[in-house]
């Protein structure tokens, strides 16, 4: 039998994750009709989403598939999108590092902008919370939405017409990124992070591979903890 | 046109690259602790990477081929400034695709 506390915690990852379906479910239609629109039928589809599990990679790679790219630069630039994810990983060690080696690797796979932002807030927000705890909340947060990804992926690939663009679905993704992180601009340092990261952004986009991405998050993160030792030393 | 067992090649090859990533730091130190120093740094990184990714997809939308687009722009600023004050991922979403669908009929 389960314990109650565990029941909790994966009740809790599911519940909370849920919501960001209103927005999983607009992205993963217009990945499944663009990959519709390129040919693929819906396996096909089906299969990149569950292989993969990353919304952006996997537009990345459907565009350049298109644009008939070498395999080695569609597969460079599909896991240069996701490098942030490497970071992702480091910051979960913290929390579902004393985990077992195949738990690791299940939240490895469904590893998500999503279910990082939110495990994170909550593992900092109840610090009583067990490893086993916070890796059923994972889990809990997971299934919330990756079947969700999958299941709407098969059907823009099925119905494959053509959604207009001022249905704005693309836009699924920025307001869903806002929401992950908007919640946690509550303190000095935080707001001076995301600051710099969209000055960074700003003033490093040219540069290639997502690089500007990594060096705008590294930046940012630097200047969150200067600005937080700032704050410490005045207080 | 590229066949599909190259499509399918590069379905699993990214598969597999992009599951190395996520599994890298996970996998590797398991039960160690990091530098704790780098935990600080880490503490921040939601606020350091998502602002900076969300930025130029605002500010130069692919759907509109780069063009500033004033719905979009509203849509972000509402989901930022509720989810804020509300202190609430569901708020910020609600709140932004309401001024999103609005502004796209309104403006659109």
């Amino acid at each position: 039998m389960p314990r109650n506390a565990d029941k909790t915690a994966f009740m809790q990852g599911l519940r909370l994750t849920l919501p960001f379906n209103l927005v999983i479910v607009p992205f993963a239609l217009l990945f499944g009709v663009l990959a519709g629109e390129a040919g693929w039928d819906a396996v096909m589809a089906l299969a990149m989403s569950v292989v993969v599990v990353a919304g952006a990679s996997q537009f990345a790679a459907l565009q350049l598939i298109q644009d008939n790219a070498p395999f080695i630069v569609v597969v460079l630039t599909g896991m240069a999108v996701n490098l942030r994810m490497a970071m992702y990983s480091a910051a979960l060690v913290l929390h579902l590092g004393p985990a077992p080696l195949w738990q690791r690797a299940l939240a490895a796979y469904v590893l998500t902008d999503q279910t990082y932002a939110i495990g994170v807030r909550h593992y900092e927000l109840n610090p009583s919370m067990t490893p086993r705890e916070k890796v059923l909340f994972f889990g809990g947060s997971a299934l919330a939405i990756v079947p969700i990804w999958n299941l709407f992926t098969v059907i823009g690939a099925v119905a494959g017409r053509a959604i207009p663009p001022e249905f704005g679905l693309d836009f699924a993704a920025p307001i869903t990124f806002i929401a992950l992180f908007a919640p946690l601009l509550r303190s000095v340092p935080h707001l001076a992070a995301a600051l710099v990261s969209i000055c960074a952004a700003l003033l490093f986009g040219f540069l290639p591979y997502n690089l500007w991405l990594i060096l705008a998050a590294v930046l940012a993160m630097i200047a969150g903890v200067v600005v937080e030792s700032l704050l410490e030393r005045r207080a | 046109m590229m066949s599909n067992a190259e499509i399918w090649a590069i379905i699993v090859a990214l598969g597999i690259g992009t599951f190395m990533i996520r599994f890298s730091f996970l996998g590797l130190i398991g039960d160690r602790r990091l530098p704790r120093l780098l935990e600080r740094l880490l503490h921040y990184l939601p606020v350091a990477v998502l602002p900076a990714l969300v930025t130029p997809l605002v500010l130069a939308p692919e759907a509109t081929d780069g063009a500033f687009d004033p719905a979009r722009a509203l849509a972000a600023t509402a989901a930022l400034a509720v989810g804020a004050w509300k202190q609430s991922a569901i708020w910020a979403i609600i709140a932004g695709l309401s001024v999103l669908f609005l502004g796209l009929a309104l403006l659109g």
